[in-house]
């Protein structure tokens, strides 16, 4: 059984050319210029950072990112926050099928129900960045509901019991015992909200009906149309950054939380 | 009592709205598919002819076969290799089993995006013409963490003792592994094939940076189109069917067996 440890050695070399040299190659790319995009012209610069952080419009692409992932997240934690106590409060069959229900579409391509709600609305007269808020929360807020429920739900019910016995009335006991409780969940949920929303560029493109420029289709726009790939791997790496950072970030509050 | 009704009827109300929030997008497209006009809120009359329309669109028909093609390839290949893998590293030093899974995490935190363009470069630098190989080997990179993620924790659960007492009673590791260890972990690996097969047919970013020019799997394709198309409704209804068959039939087989197990132990 000792010699199994050996199992691990196809997928060693598995990581190193499939995970860890694309990693690579983004950095390579990002540090470097080149003549159409080849690997063997490469030339070191930073030209591509500068020329990121010098023009205010790449900024600007960058914030409204940012916005609209927050605002989305947001949106999430508002509608997705009273549902999971919601369900959290019923019997645990009906917990177990409504969570069931809740994840069933996900096993629907999110393209196709991105092209359904495109057609739901279409001549509705919303602003484009109300559909695409709502394509955004649509696709993500089944994970922010599932992450929250899981924490009530792991909460232990004789807190409940316990604060009623001592005179608090459902109000009391809802911010005082299950909020606090739960702040592990809405930590996570954010993260998985949050997170892929800062670089998703499908239902911003396909809602927005083009006046929705976000950083995931500028770098989609390097690669796939103008053939800037130095250019396209820095935005990448900067935001590979932002999103490792943040994540760092929440990590490190949710033990403190927890901790306190 | 009555307050307490009361509320349980206004939650309950809450979670009816954002349920039909959650299938509004498949409601809608289920009936569109058999509208009979051109018309995106106005339901005219029924009509097939959406579902006639996919039978003669080439393009989509390859695109469908294009992605279980991918999906089922991949899903195999990546359960093979993350069920070796989890097993192997269950049984490496803590070292060496820190950092693979520290890798592994990387395309699971990464964006999608940066995956993609990543595994892009990769291929255009060492010259391997994107196409069906490189979509699979694409497919299969950020599949496979997912299915290591979900055999790991089952078995750290194992009994160690159990796969040494059938070795010290003369089975060769081999025979231990598939004896012994594989039944044990085998819904787990269930799962996270079911999960590589998902993540797989749902996959976008990944596919359009790594499928090269002329293939197209059913997200590339429904993306690259410019103007609404209704066959997409149809479309559309075909996979949900599809996939409400193969989750019952997943759910439903392992009940199935376990009755007539019981049956026959009568």
């Amino acid at each position: 059984m000792k010699s199994f440890f050996r199992m691990t050695y196809p997928y060693c070399l598995w990581i190193g050319i499939f995970i860890v040299a694309p990693m690579i190659m983004i950095l390579l790319y990002a540090l470097t210029k080149t003549t159409d995009n080849s690997v063997l012209t490469f030339q070191f610069t930073l030209e591509n950072f500068a020329r990121f952080f010098n023009e205010p419009s790449f900024l600007r692409v960058l914030l409204t990112s940012l916005r609209i992932a927050l605002v989305t997240t947001v949106l999430c934690l508002l509608v997705g926050y009273p549902a999971a106590l919601f369900i959290a409060g019923r019997p645990e069959r009906t917990q177990t099928f409504l969570i069931l229900l809740l994840t069933l579409p996900m096993w629907i391509n999110m393209l196709l129900k991105t092209y359904a709600w495109r057609g739901i609305l279409e001549d509705m007269g919303f602003a484009s960045e109300v559909k695409v808020l709502i394509g955004m929360v649509y696709d993500f807020l089944p994970y922010m509901i599932i992450q929250i429920h899981t924490a009530i739900s792991k909460m232990n019910r004789d807190l409940l019991t316990a604060s009623y016995d001592l005179g608090a009335n459902r109000w009391q006991t809802f911010l005082k015992v299950t909020l606090p409780l739960s702040v592990p969940g809405i930590i996570s949920g954010i993260t998985l909200v949050f997170l892929p929303a800062v670089s998703s560029f499908v239902i911003p493109t396909m809602l927005g009906g083009g006046d929705y420029y976000l950083i995931g289709n500028l770098i989609e726009n390097c690669f796939v149309h103008t053939g800037q790939w130095n250019f396209g791997s820095a935005i990448s790496l900067i935001m590979a950054l932002i999103i490792i950072t943040s994540m760092r970030l929440t990590k490190k509050l949710d033990r403190e939380a927890q901790e306190a | 009592m009555e307050k307490k009704r009361f509320s349980r009827f206004l939650s309950g109300g809450y979670l009816a709205l954002v349920l039909v929030f959650v299938y509004l997008p498949i409601i809608y497209m289920v009936i569109f598919s058999f509208n009979d006009s051109k018309s995106m809120l106005n339901f005219t009359g029924f009509s097939l002819r959406w579902y006639e329309s996919i039978s003669k669109d080439r393009f989509m028909l390859e695109s469908i076969s294009n992605t279980f093609i991918v999906a089922i390839i991949s899903t195999a290949v990546s359960t093979v290799l993350g069920t070796v893998t989890a097993i192997g590293l269950s049984k490496s030093r803590r070292l060496i089993r820190e950092v693979v899974l520290e890798i592994n995490n990387l395309p699971i935190m990464n964006p999608d995006i940066v995956t993609a363009i990543g595994l892009m470069l990769l291929f255009t630098s060492i010259k391997i013409t994107t196409g069906m190989p490189t979509l699979i080997l694409a497919h299969v990179s950020f599949c496979t963490p997912f299915v290591i993620l979900s055999i790991m924790p089952k078995l750290r659960q194992l009994d160690d003792n159990v796969a040494e007492a059938a070795m010290d009673l003369g089975a060769t590791p081999f025979q231990a592994l598939v004896k012994i260890i594989l039944p044990q972990i085998y819904p787990a690996i269930l799962s996270g094939a079911l999960i590589a097969f998902s993540m797989s047919l749902d996959d976008f970013v990944v596919s359009y940076f790594t499928k090269g020019e002329g293939l197209n799997t059913i997200s590339t394709y429904v993306y690259t189109m410019k103007r609404y198309n209704y066959t997409v409704n149809a479309l559309s209804t075909i996979i949900v069917v599809v996939v409400a068959v193969v989750l019952i039939l997943v759910n439903l087989i392992p009940r199935l067996m376990e009755k007539k197990a019981n049956k026959e132990e009568e």
